[in-house]
């Protein structure tokens, strides 16, 4: 279980999370939607501190980190814990699609390079990328480099998977084929929170859907009900102005 | 005006040309060891590290900012007097240790601005699979600002070999030094600093053969 405690962020005098509580089960798949600028990157962001939250407490499981006294050690143990997948991909540049998957593991996670390379030819098999495998970033399409993203997240075994917006960055085009890996990722039981504007991938994958406003979690349910019955005039704002 | 004498210019060549390797192997250590320096005060610059950053800029200034022959006398004629276990310095080593530190003084400043240059979804990224600050750099930030600073880089490799010539002001005797003393011999001045001009700018010249192969391997990762 990963819970989230009081998660507040600030730019100046510019609240952007403000007071953020979230439960998370194993397994568990939820999805967040909301207007733009309402903190929904910064809440995945401050989860795994790429931005330090100024204070709030996450917890994974027994792991404890309390935001503003957290030392060095602990946020590289919290990201131990988390795999991020970028809007932009953010594949290592330096480095082909199979060593942007083994980076981590052999440096991060101490693996040996044969075991590394296993892992990384099982993953780009279950992406169909295997025959890009030798191929840098700079020579695939967007949605091949965000196919690479997912399997480098993948390769971590996280506790919770973050996605920011996987496919916004994406030409109409390679969409479906990153939606369709995501959904085999979802079928592996990992935990995944997604900030995603694909409203019936939402729909269809999501347990739980958030909505987020002014740094606020304004409502939540399963997606039947808030895309369905929403409470809250400002999501039937959206869900009109996206749809 | 009279003519050029080309029977000693050609006699010349082969004299000069045996101090070749030590001229080369001066600018080879000092680059090696500038670059590793550079590197390292490249990355405090980045981070900064609370007192060492103040002495890392000092050390940058004061070497950018005052004339590599200066250096060069300091090191081999006035260290000695005041640190003990110089007496021994030879020339060659106060003009490697000289071309070192100035040389990296320079080029830490164009490595950090490589540093800086590096995408930010890269930094990022890093962070985000868990990497300490230290595996960061070397493996991901640093391999992609040597793309960025290599052309700089050569260029400062080009002033090194051309500043190894300073070393004859140390005693040493490298191309320059070679030269002055055969050129004293003959009184045939403009020969001979002709011929030692000519072979710096060959050796000069070989060397873009290199850092066409260099910026060809390090943009391996990015053709299409
Ligand atoms: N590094 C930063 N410095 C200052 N302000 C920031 C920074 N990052 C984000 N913000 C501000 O925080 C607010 C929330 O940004 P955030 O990126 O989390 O929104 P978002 O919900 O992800 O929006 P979008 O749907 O456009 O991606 C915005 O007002 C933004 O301008
Ligand atoms: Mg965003």
């Amino acid at each position: 279980m990963i819970r989230i405690k009081g998660l507040t962020k600030r730019f100046g005098d510019n609240t952007v999370l403000n007071n953020i509580d979230l439960e998370i089960e194993r397994g568990e798949r939820i999805c967040v939607i909301g207007p733009s600028g309402t903190g929904k990157s910064t809440l995945l962001r401050c989860i795994n501190f790429l931005d330090r939250p100024d204070s709030g407490t996450i917890e994974f499981g027994d792991f404890k980190v309390e935001a503003a006294k957290a030392t060095r050690r602990q946020i590289l143990a919290l990201r131990r814990c988390t795999a991020f997948v970028f809007q932009n991909y953010s594949l290592f540049t330096n480095r082909t699609a199979r060593q942007n998957i083994t980076e981590a593991l052999v440096t991060v996670h101490r693996q040996s390079s044969d075991e590394a390379n296993r892992r990384a030819d099982a993953i780009l098999r279950e992406t169909g990328l295997l025959d890009k495998a030798e191929s840098y970033p700079a020579a695939l399409s967007g949605g091949q480099q965000q196919r690479v993203g997912i399997g480098r997240a993948m390769a971590l075994d996280a506790d919770l998977m973050l996605f920011d917006e996987p496919t916004s960055a994406l030409d109409p085009e390679w969409v479906g084929e990153v939606l369709d890996l995501m959904r085999r990722v979802a079928e592996s039981r990992q935990t995944m929170l997604i900030v995603t504007h694909e409203m019936q991938f939402a729909r269809e994958i999501a347990h739980r859907v958030i909505f987020m406003d002014g740094g606020r979690i304004v409502e939540q349910g399963p997606p039947g009900a808030i895309f369905g019955a929403p409470q809250d005039p400002r999501i039937r704002d959206f869900l009109r102005r996206v749809s | 005006m009279r003519a050029l004498d080309l029977q000693y210019m050609l006699g010349l060549v082969p004299v000069i040309l045996s101090y070749v390797p030590l001229t080369l192997a001066m600018a080879g250590i000092a680059m090696v060891l500038a670059l590793i320096i550079a590197s390292l005060l490249a990355v405090e610059r980045v981070v900064r590290i609370p007192v060492l950053d103040g002495l890392v800029a000092i050390f940058i200034s004061f070497f950018r900012g005052t004339p590599l022959l200066v250096q060069l006398f300091l090191f081999y004629y006035g260290l000695p007097q005041i640190v003990s276990f110089l007496t021994q310095i030879n020339g060659v080593t106060a003009a490697i240790m000289g071309l070192t530190l100035h040389f990296s003084a320079y080029m830490a400043e164009s490595i950090r601005a490589a540093i800086i240059g590096v995408d930010r979804s890269q930094w990022e990224a890093s962070q985000a699979v868990g990497m300490t600050q230290s595996q960061m750099m070397r493996r991901i930030i640093l391999p992609q600002a040597a793309r960025i600073a290599a052309p700089t880089l050569v260029n400062y490799f080009i002033d090194m070999i051309k500043g190894t010539s300073l070393a004859f002001t140390l005693g040493v005797t490298e191309m320059m030094g070679a030269t002055q003393k055969e050129a004293a011999g003959s009184f045939l001045y403009f020969e001979a600093f002709l011929v030692v001009a000519i072979l710096y700018w060959i050796i000069v010249e070989s060397l873009s053969f290199g850092q066409r192969w260099l910026e060809v391997h390090l943009n391996k990762a990015h053709a299409r």
